[in-house]
C-alpha cells in the first residue's frame, strides 16, 4: 500500500501540481482541490491502468475515490488483491 | 410573479430602451459596467448589502459587501493605473475563481482597459496564442500559474507586467514580474472612473472555431443592455435571491452572467472555488440557501450519474429556479432536475459572440423537454436555408440558426480579423454555426454544429488547434482531431495519428501524447482516446477527411466518399 502511495504521489506531483512550492501530501485533495480536474482524471486514470495493468471501470471512477493519493491507493490495492 | 410575467406580451411590447430606463441610462452618457456593478448600487441604498459570498477549499469563506466590491475595484483599478495601464490596454486576468478575478475585472473596466479572462487551466501554448494575439499589456494572475507565464513571457515583449496578487515573498520575483495585495493594499475610496461610452471596448474573450487561431471576440460596454435584462427576465433575480452561477469567468458566461448580470441587479452571488463533487455541490446550496442556480448540462449529468441518493441529504427546498448553458440540455436531465429538485433546469442558448442569452426557456413558460425555448423578446432568431440563406417556414425543419443584427450585447468585432468577423454574416443574418428546427409552436431544437468544433463540457474545441499541437510531439507523423460521443460531457476530444518511424504504439506513448497536450493547451483539449493509425483518409488533394472520421465515431453514413485519395 505504502509503495502505491508513493508512486501516485511522485506522479501527482509532477504531472498535476502547478505550484512548485505547494507541498502534496497522501491527504491532500485532488478532486475537490481543484488539482486534478474532471478532464485531467483521464490521463491520471490512464496512468493507474497502465502502471498496475488493471482496468477501472468508469463507475469505480469518480471523483470521491481519486480525491486522495490515500482513496487512489485503497482503490488500487483492490484490484490487485 | 416573475420578472417577464408574460412572454408575449413582453415580446409585443419590446424595446431594449426598457433596460436603458431601469439603468437610468440616455444615448451618448457615460457608461462603464464596474460603474454599475458597483457605484450605482451603491447610491441606491444597498451599499452594506452582500455583493459577493465566496468559498474555497476546506470551507474557507469570504463574503464582500457592495460598497466593498466598490473600493476593492477602485483599489485594483488605481493599481493598475499607476503602472501606466490606460484605457484600451488589454489586462489579462489569469486566475482561479478567487476573489481578485471579480475584482480585478471590475477594476479594469473601471479604468477604461479591455478585460481580457483566460481559463486558468490553460497551458502556456494556449495562453501564448492568446496574449500575442491581443498584445496583451499586463497579466494579473497567482502565484501558482506564474510558472506557465514565466515559459512564455520572452516572446511577449509587449506584456510590460505580470501582476502576482497572492505573493508571499518566499522566492524573488523576476523582471517584469509585481507584487499586489488586496488585503495590503490602501482602499481607495474615491476614485476617478474613465469616462466610457457605449461603444467603448470592455471584454475580450477568445473563442475556438474549427480552423485558424482562437479568435478574440470583443464587447463593449454597452453590452450591459441585454446583460442586465436577460439576467432580470431570464433567471429571473429578484431582489432577496442568492445566485449561484457555476461558470469560470475565463469564459463568456463566467463574465456575462457570473459578474455582470448580477451585480449590475444589486443581487447577492455566491462562489465555489473547489473542484467538483457533487455532495460539495449541494452542501453549498444548502449552506448559503442558494435560490437560482445558473450551471451547465455537463455538470448536471455529472450529478445524474451520482444517483439521487446524495440530494436527499440534504434540504435543497431554497431552490427556486434552475437554469442551464453551455450546450444543448438534454430532456432526461430535463426530467431529473424536475424530479429530484422539483424544478426543471431550463436550457438557455447563446454563445461568446452573441454576448447574452439568446433563445431560452422562460419562468412560467411551458417547457418542452429537450428544447432550447423562444427567442428572447427583440432578438429575431430565425433558422435559414443552408443554400439560399432566407428563413425557413416549414415547422420541424431543420437549417441553420441566424439572429438579425442589433442586440446590445453583440460582439464588435474579432480582435484584427476583420476578414472572419465578416464571413459570420450572410444575407443580412448573423450565423453561429449551429443547426436547428423550429417546431410549430416557434421552440427551438438544437441538432447539432455545423463545423467540426468539438462541444466539450460547454467548452468549444477547436480540432486545428490541438492537431497542430500533436504535431509538435515527437512521435507523431500527422494528426487528424474529432468529437467522440461521451455520456457526461456530450463531445470529448478523440484524436487518430500515424506515428515517426522509431516509435511505436502504445498505451504508456498514449498517456505521454494525452499529457503532452494538456499541458501545452488545456485539460479540455487533451484527446481521452488516441487511435494509432497507418494511415489517415485524405482527398486527393491531401486534406484529411476529418468528416470520415466523425462518422465512424458517431456511428454515421459517411457519405460520399469519391474524393478520398485511398479507401483501404
Amino acid at each position: 500500500m505504502e509503495e502505491i502511495k508513493k508512486v501516485v504521489l511522485e506522479y501527482v506531483t509532477e504531472e498535476y501540481l502547478e505550484d512548485e512550492d505547494d507541498e502534496l501530501t497522501a491527504e491532500t485533495p485532488l478532486i475537490s482541490g481543484g488539482i486534478v480536474d474532471s478532464f485531467s482524471m483521464v490521463s491520471l486514470k490512464r496512468f493507474l491502468e497502465n502502471k498496475y495493468n488493471i482496468s477501472i471501470p468508469d463507475e469505480q471512477a469518480t471523483p470521491e475515490a481519486f480525491d486522495t493519493v490515500d482513496k487512489i491507493a485503497v482503490l488500487i490495492q483492490g484490484f490487485l488483491k | 410573479m416573475s420578472h417577464i410575467g408574460s412572454y408575449e406580451e413582453r415580446v409585443k411590447e419590446f424595446d431594449w430602451s426598457l433596460s436603458e430606463t431601469e439603468l437610468d441610462y440616455k444615448d451618448g452618457d457615460v457608461l462603464n459596467i464596474g460603474w454599475y456593478c458597483t457605484d450605482r448600487i451603491c447610491k441606491m441604498g444597498k451599499a452594506d448589502k452582500t455583493a459577493l459570498i465566496w468559498e474555497g477549499l476546506g470551507g474557507q469563506e469570504k463574503r464582500y459587501t457592495y460598497n466593498d466590491i466598490r473600493v476593492a475595484s477602485n483599489t485594483i483599478g488605481s493599481f493598475l493605473r499607476g503602472l501606466g495601464i490606460k484605457n484600451e490596454d488589454r489586462v489579462c486576468l489569469f486566475m482561479d475563481k478567487i476573489p481578485e478575478l471579480y475584482f480585478g475585472f471590475l477594476g479594469i473596466l473601471k479604468i477604461g482597459a479591455i478585460a481580457q479572462p483566460l481559463f486558468s487551466a490553460f497551458g502556456d501554448e494556449s495562453l501564448l496564442v492568446r496574449l500575442s494575439n491581443a498584445e496583451t499589456t499586463a497579466i494579473v494572475t497567482q502565484r501558482k500559474h506564474v510558472s506557465k507565464v514565466r515559459k512564455i513571457i520572452d516572446q511577449m515583449p509587449y506584456v510590460k507586467h505580470v501582476i502576482v496578487v497572492d505573493y508571499d515573498g518566499k522566492k524573488p520575483l523576476r523582471e517584469r514580474e509585481i507584487a499586489f495585495s488586496l488585503e495590503e493594499a490602501a482602499p481607495v475610496d474615491e476614485f476617478e472612473i474613465y469616462p466610457t461610452k457605449a461603444e467603448s471596448p470592455s471584454v475580450l474573450h477568445y473563442t475556438s472555431g474549427t480552423t485558424g487561431q482562437p479568435k478574440g471576440v470583443k464587447h463593449v460596454h454597452y453590452s450591459l443592455i441585454s446583460q442586465y435584462l436577460t439576467a432580470k427576465w431570464v433567471l429571473d433575480l429578484q431582489e432577496d435571491d442568492i445566485y449561484w452561477c457555476t461558470a469560470d469567468p475565463g469564459w463568456v458566461t463566467g463574465t456575462s452572467y457570473g459578474i455582470i448580470g448580477a451585480f449590475s441587479l444589486g443581487v447577492t452571488q455566491c462562489v465555489m472555488d473547489v473542484g467538483f463533487s457533487a455532495e460539495a455541490w449541494y452542501k453549498f446550496i444548502e449552506k448559503h440557501k442558494v435560490t437560482v442556480w445558473y450551471s451547465a448540462p455537463t455538470a448536471i449529468r455529472s450529478l445524474m450519474k451520482c444517483g439521487d441518493e446524495p440530494v436527499k441529504k440534504y434540504d435543497l427546498s431554497c431552490l427556486r429556479h434552475l437554469a442551464s448553458v453551455g450546450e444543448p440540455l438534454n430532456a432526461e436531465a430535463v426530467i431529473w432536475s424536475e424530479r429530484v429538485f422539483g424544478k426543471a433546469f431550463l436550457d438557455t442558448y447563446w454563445q461568446t459572440e452573441t454576448g447574452s442569452m439568446m433563445i431560452t426557456n422562460f419562468p412560467g413558460m411551458k417547457i418542452k423537454p429537450g428544447s432550447m425555448g423562444k427567442a428572447f423578446p427583440g432578438i429575431t432568431a430565425v433558422v435559414l436555408d443552408t443554400e439560399t440563406y432566407e428563413p425557413i417556414t416549414e415547422p420541424g425543419k431543420v437549417g441553420l440558426i441566424g439572429f438579425k443584427p442589433g442586440w446590445p450585447a453583440m460582439m464588435r468585432e474579432y480582435w484584427r480579423n476583420e476578414e472572419t468577423y465578416k464571413s459570420k454574416f450572410i444575407n443580412g443574418w448573423y450565423i453561429p454555426g449551429d443547426r436547428s428546427s423550429i417546431d410549430n409552436e416557434g421552440y427551438f431544437w438544437f441538432t447539432g454544429r455545423d463545423d467540426d468544433v468539438i462541444n466539450t463540457g460547454g467548452h468549444l474545441v477547436s480540432p486545428f488547434e490541438v492537431e497542430s499541437a500533436l504535431l509538435e510531439h515527437e512521435a507523431v507523423a500527422e494528426s487528424a482531431v474529432v468529437a467522440k460521443p461521451d455520456e457526461v460531457n456530450m463531445e470529448v476530444v478523440k484524436a487518430f495519428v500515424t506515428l515517426n518511424a522509431g516509435f511505436e504504439a502504445s498505451t504508456d506513448l498514449e498517456l505521454k501524447i494525452m499529457n503532452f497536450i494538456r499541458k501545452k493547451l488545456s485539460p479540455l483539449a487533451m484527446p481521452q482516446e488516441i487511435e494509432y493509425v497507418n494511415t489517415l483518409p485524405k482527398t486527393r488533394s491531401g486534406k484529411i477527411m476529418r468528416r470520415l472520421l466523425h462518422a465512424k465515431e458517431w456511428g454515421e453514413e459517411i457519405g460520399d466518399t469519391s474524393t478520398l485519395e485511398d479507401d483501404e
